[in-house]
């Protein structure tokens, strides 16, 4: 994950740049946030102004849009996102004792951001793996069959 | 093209790749390399190989079908030598044979039908040259050269295809519909937003047999008249996206895409288009409008996109498996699709298994089959052989079938008449421990998150429903819940805008006629039946079980459990947080849920 925090300079540099790859036709709105949201770990005030000045479209609309999707945010996220498999499948193979064990483990609820920045827990839905379930995703590894004694040993393998 | 004498499939599922999976691919490649088999041995990734819970790296070698396992990346150069070079088994590594190869998908069993997942595993799907050489853009050329885009409707309607997305609408009709319109420009979709929890079937078609799509979108523009396409898929899909692209890229440099296709004049291109994690954009409306970047909400129909789609002109929608049949119609005709299947159902449908049944994975079966069928002769049954409780099909908005109605033959409206739907083919199966009440509250809490608060009725009904199922959990339950959960279930599903909130009560609609017990037990004896709710359980430590091992108190993340070594152990009712880790770690099964 790419959170060192930037300077508003490269914020708008970057916007510039993705702009330009992609062109200023509306439809290309998300592609684009997509790619801030991965550059800078979420898309901030700044982005949205820069974006609204090339791409022609009234800050309201693209916020309006960023806080729409659960993919994209419009708040700052730690170093490493979680994201748990909250979906039924997932649910009935064991998953709500690891969701327990990994809030515990990480003292924090659901959606919020640990204060040392270093973790967000998230859920998502379904992620089209319930084979392996229960299902979560650290970053952009996968892990499957995860069972609550291995929580703490897998989250050790982030700093 | 080129052919490879060996193919090694190597798994790259999650608990694979934990262990190092494509360590091993890149071991292997420099290995191949090395002893110079580049030409002839080629490494494929592929879903699960085996049993999982095998310790180290396993692969299989084709076409001797030879599973090595329990492999190190030292093992490597040696079993390169072994098997390629000198052309025999390296016995050492057989520690065991396994009949299933991949158990997301395994080899078909006899009640299966394979239409759409025929190529899945059988070829490398970022390889165009693999498809065509299993009759891949045959029918595309038939198309182009032996039919008018009439004729060709008039095969898929003959054919008797219904969509695979959920609703079951005739597609040759939809394509007719997009035909008969008037537009300078006509659009052809792919709803690939999967996103239904528990279905994976799409992914699997879009990761392992890409072509399949591309080449029916290519031949339902041609029927339609369309002359740009897009796939949307779900951003939670990366690989599939990223095997899409590579598709559409090969496509368009063998000239099947883009310009005067082939020769024939006919002109039609492809883009993918990726989702940003919100369920209601499968819905098409909502889908149209976040292709066009706007947020995902859905929109009254009508007009219907076939009028009034996508940028506002005719545009036709369809589901992944949906397209990825059409190949195969054209090629085999419409009378040998129609054979297949069950009254108005015709051809075969994949079924995404997941929850408490042995097999989990996917399946494809002519419609027509009975869910005792397909839980029990290809799921193979339940778990730990505990007794079976329910069934749910069709995804968040689909309900839940008790046992009595395993015999019912799946079709779209037999499971509609039993107040399911068929959705995109997500079957969880739940046993004797599933509290039916939590399942409702649980799907219900995902349509609450999910819907897009546009009308009031869902957004508010929803969210009342599982206030309501939250405190019946809870112990909280008044009599007359029952009674205003049915109201606000017939509310909702009447006045909702789209689909989503129309089909968001049938979890709770049908647990409440299927499994009217179970509330009752938590409304008016505050009691959890199947032992899942928290506020209405204990765990108690048996007298004359526990030897005092002290594992359990170890353990326990909040210290209520108390003893001395030897000693039976006592659970503080009032510290214990009924985390239920104390009940899996006991080796003695001393710890009880009460
Ligand atoms: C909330 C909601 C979610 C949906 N999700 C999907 C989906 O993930 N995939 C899909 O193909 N259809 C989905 N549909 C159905 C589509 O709106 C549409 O009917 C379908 O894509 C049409 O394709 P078909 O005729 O090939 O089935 C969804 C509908 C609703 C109301
Ligand atoms: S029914 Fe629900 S999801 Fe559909 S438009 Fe209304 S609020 Fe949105
Ligand atoms: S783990 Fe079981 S046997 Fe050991 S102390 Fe706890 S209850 Fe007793
Ligand atoms: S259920 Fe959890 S909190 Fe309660 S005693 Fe057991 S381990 Fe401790
Ligand atoms: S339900 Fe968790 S991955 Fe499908």
């Amino acid at each position: 994950m790419a959170t060192e925090v930037k300077e508003g300079q490269d914020i708008r540099k970057l916007v510039r740049t993705l702009v330009q790859n992609h062109g200023d036709e509306k439809a290309e709105l998300i592609p684009i946030l997509h790619e801030i949201n991965r550059e800078l770990g979420y898309i901030s005030d700044e982005a949205i102004k820069e974006l609204s000045k090339r791409m022609n479209l009234p800050s309201s609309h693209i916020y309006s849009v960023a806080t729409f999707y659960r993919m994209l945010s419009t708040e700052p996220r730690g170093r490493h996102v979680i994201q748990f498999c909250e979906s039924a499948p997932c649910h009935v193979t064991g998953g709500r004792l690891v969701w327990q064990k990994l809030q515990r483990e990480l003292g924090l609820p659901k959606g919020e951001t640990s204060q040392d920045n270093k973790w967000t827990l998230l859920t998502t839905s379904c992620l089209g793996l319930c084979g392996v379930g229960p299902v979560m995703v650290i970053d952009n590894d996968i892990y499957g069959n995860v069972t609550p004694e291995q929580v703490p040993g897998i989250l050790k393998n982030y700093e | 093209m080129a052919y490879f004498r060996s193919h090694v499939l190597v798994s790259v599922d999650p608990v694979c790749v934990q262990k190092g999976a494509y360590e091993l691919i890149e071991t292997l490649q420099d290995e191949i390399v090395k002893q110079g088999l580049v030409e002839e041995v080629q490494v494929l990734e592929t879903s699960r190989i085996g049993d999982p819970e095998t310790e180290g790296l396993d692969l299989m070698v084709y076409p001797e079908a030879v599973h090595y396992t329990k492999l190190t990346l030292d093992d490597v150069p040696f079993l390169v030598e072994e098997q390629f070079l000198k052309g025999r088994i390296a016995e050492q590594y057989i520690r065991e044979t396994k009949k299933v190869v991949d158990e997301e998908l395994s080899a078909p069993k006899t009640k299966e039908v394979r239409i759409v997942l025929k190529n899945i595993g059988e070829i490398d799907p970022l390889n165009i040259e693999d498809y065509i050489a299993r009759d891949g853009y045959m029918a595309l050329g038939k198309v182009l050269t032996e039919m008018t885009p009439e004729e060709t409707i008039q095969e898929v309607l003959d054919s008797g295809l219904r969509g695979r997305g959920g609703a079951g609408f005739p597609t040759g009709l939809k394509w007719r519909f997009i035909r008969n319109a008037e537009a300078e420009q006509k659009y052809m979709i792919c709803n690939a937003d999967e996103g239904d929890p528990g279905a994976f079937a799409n992914r699997r078609v879009l990761e392992g047999d890409p072509h399949s799509v591309v080449e029916g979108m290519i031949i339902g523009a041609y029927a339609a008249g369309a002359s740009q396409g897009y796939i949307y898929c779900r951003a939670e899909y990366p690989i599939a996206v990223r095997t899409m692209k590579t598709a559409i890229e090969q496509a368009r440099n063998f000239g099947l895409l883009g310009d005067n296709i082939l020769g024939s004049g006919f002109s039609f291109d492809l883009e993918v288009r990726m989702g940003a994690g919100a369920f209601v954009c499968g819905e098409e409306t909502a889908l149209m409008a976040s292709i066009e970047g706007l947020r995902g909400e859905p929109r009254p129909r009508p007009p219907f996109p076939a009028q009034k789609g996508l940028w506002e002109q005719p545009s036709n929608i369809n589901n992944v498996e949906t397209y990825s049949n059409v190949p195969q119609i054209i090629l085999k005709g419409a009378e040998w699709f129609s054979s297949l299947g069950y009254k108005k159902s015709t051809g075969t449908k994949t079924f995404s298994m997941a929850g408490d049944v042995k097999n989990t994975g996917l399946i494809e079966v002519p419609f027509g089959i009975t869910l005792q069928e397909i839980i029990y002769d290809v799921g193979g049954g339940i778990k730990e052989d505990k007794k079976f409780k329910a069934v749910q099909t069709g995804g968040p908005m689909g309900g839940c079938l008790p046992e009595n109605l395993l015999d019912l033959h799946m079709d779209y409206e037999a499971l509609a008449e039993a107040g399911s739907i068929l959705g995109s083919g997500g079957l969880v199966v739940m046993d004797e421990d599933t509290c039916m009440v939590d399942i409702a509250r649980f799907f219900m809490d995902f349509t609450q998150d999910e819907s897009c608060g546009k009308c009031t009725p869902c957004r508010i009904g929803t969210r009342r429903i599982l206030e309501i199922l939250t405190r019946i959990c809870e112990g909280k339950g008044k009599p007359d819940d029952i009674d205003t959960l049915r109201y606000l279930c017939d509310q909702i599903n009447e006045n909702s805008l789209c689909g989503l909130g129309k089909g968001a009560p049938n979890p709770v609609k049908s647990t409440l006629e299927h499994f009217l017990d179970e509330y009752e037990a938590h409304i008016y004896e505050k009691r959890c039946p199947a032992k899942v709710c928290k506020s209405l359980i204990r765990f108690e430590i048996i007298d004359g079980l526990c030897t005092g091992c002290t594992l359990c108190a170890r353990n326990c993340p909040v210290d209520a459990i108390s003893g001395e070594r030897r000693q039976t152990h006592v659970i503080d009712p009032d510290i214990c947080i009924k985390c239920g880790i104390c009940e899996q770690l006991c080796p003695y099964d001393a710890i009880e849920i009460k």
